[in-house]
């Protein structure tokens, strides 16, 4: 049961990170690699407020403003420098490393003891169980850490999911969408395109920034190796996904990136149990995205054969 | 209404590959008129025309839309001023979005985009009425992905979409071109319809002789990034496509012509 709540806390705080990567990859179609940093920006930067005595409110919310920072930058050197959008994102993810060294100033901040901002229903779940440590749920005993920390990830990615769900539906946000799917289109509607781009990315960065916040609250440090892989773990959530619900809607594609993150980390996590090691993890990661995006292509030459051989029966 | 003074514009200055698109071209279009311009491939027609959309700035010259010079607009800044329709049907529209969603954009063409939400029930009432006019059906399709439309149904939405708000100036870039006979026919009528209807200033490039015949109220012939011919008023009207035609080879006689006339200038005296 705490193997299960931890994967799905960790889903829902890393679900936060899909839905920043829907924005770049799916909605203004830029493949983004700012992510690995700024995930790490979030984390380090929420780290260091939160020990020099700043509320874990307003660390986690200087995360998400670092991260729009740290997007828009990327943003800036595609449009306005015409750097490739790989190239970009590279140019920035590298800076940032040394950047997330500098804010921590070492590689590794530990968090021990310190208010997260699940500090309040902790407190209500606390009051609740009259002063117990664990309370059951379906019959385990769950600690009431564990459970607050599930609860405030659920409001915070519920909330979060909504407000994008409604940004996206706005006039704005069907103009980063079309950006993302007919550039000369959106031009000829006035639209300006390389400010959509520079916006797309802030917002999807301060989205990756903020789930590296709650991450760095949740396992109680801050590492500057930890984006390491986020990028494709992120791409493999929004795939599995896509796979559950499809992507007919802008709510439909909202509720199947946080799914899919979910359900990614709850496979992880049986995946580790039943002997998977470790270090082997990013590899299948990477196995399973090249598999996602290469089945499609498979199958239709696959079907193209198919149906040759049975036009000439 | 529109003042083009003087554009020039060439391709590739200083390589083999240099093209001199246009040469100075002088043109005025009065408001309310529909203008065509032909010519052969690379006269400099689709040049002409997106130049005035903004594609690329000119090397010298101005070009006016009433009262602004937009010679150095953005083309994204033109759009408040300027609708336009493409050459090929898939590039007015985002294929991805639904009917409704596309049409919102056009909605607010030119113009902020702010953070309320872009349809609800009376803008979808007031998008299905004017796509009805289209009278394809597309109104009980407004959630659809545009995509899963036909090369034609896309090219009246997004001739629909490029009129939507009243344009200043309407540029149709072959726009019929790339569709089959009949969805071209339906969108050459169309397209007459919405000129007459709105009274908009409208510029069409057209490969068809037929259709510069047919719908505009001026021909413009190019030839080597120049005007060469200009059909107004009553000449216009007498004009009958064998006419076009005659001045094609025309233009094309006299310049052969001066080409070997400087091939044998360059024999005797150099």
């Amino acid at each position: 049961m705490n193997l299960i709540i931890g994967a799905f806390t960790i889903g829902l705080i890393l679900s936060l990170l899909s839905l920043g990567m829907l924005i770049s990859f799916r909605m203004i179609k830029f493949t983004d690699i700012t992510v690995d940093g700024s995930i790490t920006l979030g984390a380090s930067l929420t780290a260091v407020l939160i020990m020099s005595g700043w509320s874990p409110w307003l660390a986690s919310l200087a995360a998400f403003l670092a991260g729009m920072v740290a997007g828009s930058l990327t943003g800036i050197l595609y449009t306005r420098f015409k750097i490739q959008e790989i190239l970009a994102g590279i140019l920035m993810m590298t800076a940032l490393y040394s950047i997330n060294l500098r804010i921590m100033g070492r590689s590794n901040i530990p968090l021990l003891d310190t208010d997260t901002v699940s500090e309040w229903p902790e407190q209500l779940l606390f009051n609740f169980a009259a002063g117990e440590n664990r309370i059951p749920v379906f019959g385990w005993p769950v600690s009431l850490i564990d459970l607050s920390v599930l609860i405030t990830s659920i409001i915070f990615v519920a909330v979060i999911g909504y407000l994008l769900y409604r940004f996206l539906l706005t006039h704005f946000g069907t103009a980063l969408r079309a950006t993302g799917n007919n550039v000369q289109m959106v031009r000829a509607q006035g639209i300006n395109n390389n400010k959509m781009i520079i916006f797309g990315l802030a917002l999807s960065n301060g989205l990756v920034a903020l789930s590296g916040a709650l991450l760095a609250q949740y396992q109680g440090f801050a590492d500057v190796q930890m984006g390491i892989g986020m990028m494709v773990w992120g791409l493999a959530s929004i795939i599995i996904g896509e796979a559950l619900v499809g992507k007919s809607g802008i709510g439909v594609t909202i509720t199947g990136a946080i799914l899919g993150t979910i359900l990614f980390r709850l496979l992880i996590a049986i995946a580790l149990r039943w002997g998977l090691n470790p270090n082997d993890l990013k590899l299948v990661t990477a196995i399973f995205v090249f598999a996602a995006l290469v089945a499609p292509l498979v199958f239709k030459s696959f079907h193209k054969k198919f149906q040759k051989k049975s036009n000439h029966a | 209404m529109l003042k083009i003074h003087a554009v020039s514009k060439t391709f590739f200055p200083q390589t083999v590959n240099e093209v001199r698109a246009l040469r100075g071209i002088d043109l005025t279009i009065e408001e309310g008129s529909f203008t065509c311009i032909i010519g052969t491939n690379g006269s400099g027609k689709s040049t002409l025309l997106n130049a005035v959309a903004g594609t690329f700035f000119p090397d010298s010259g101005t070009i006016r839309v009433g009262e602004a010079d937009i010679t150095r607009w953005t083309e994204y800044q033109r759009a408040r001023l300027i609708g336009r329709v493409f050459q090929n049907p898939f590039a007015g529209t985002a294929a991805e979005m639904t009917i409704a969603e596309n049409i919102v954009l056009a909605m607010k063409r030119g113009l902020s985009h702010p953070l309320t939400a872009a349809l609800n029930k009376s803008t979808k009432s007031e998008i299905g009425d004017r796509v009805r006019m289209l009278k394809m059906g597309l109104e009980d399709r407004l959630d659809n992905p545009i995509g899963t439309l036909s090369g034609g149904q896309r090219q009246a939405l997004t001739l629909l979409m490029a009129t939507w708000l009243r344009p200043r100036l309407l540029l149709l870039d072959e726009h019929t071109a790339a569709l089959d006979p009949k969805s071209a026919a339906k969108i050459a009528e169309l397209t007459k319809l919405i000129i007459h209807q709105e009274k908009l200033t409208a510029l069409m490039v057209t490969h068809s002789m037929q259709q510069a015949v047919d719908l505009p109220d001026r021909i413009i012939m190019m030839h080597k990034g120049q005007i060469v011919e200009d059909f107004q008023k009553e000449q216009k009207k007498r004009v009958r496509i064998p006419d076009l035609l005659d001045t094609f080879d025309r233009v094309q006689k006299r310049e052969l012509m001066d080409e070997s006339v400087a091939e044998m200038l360059i024999r005797d005296y150099v």
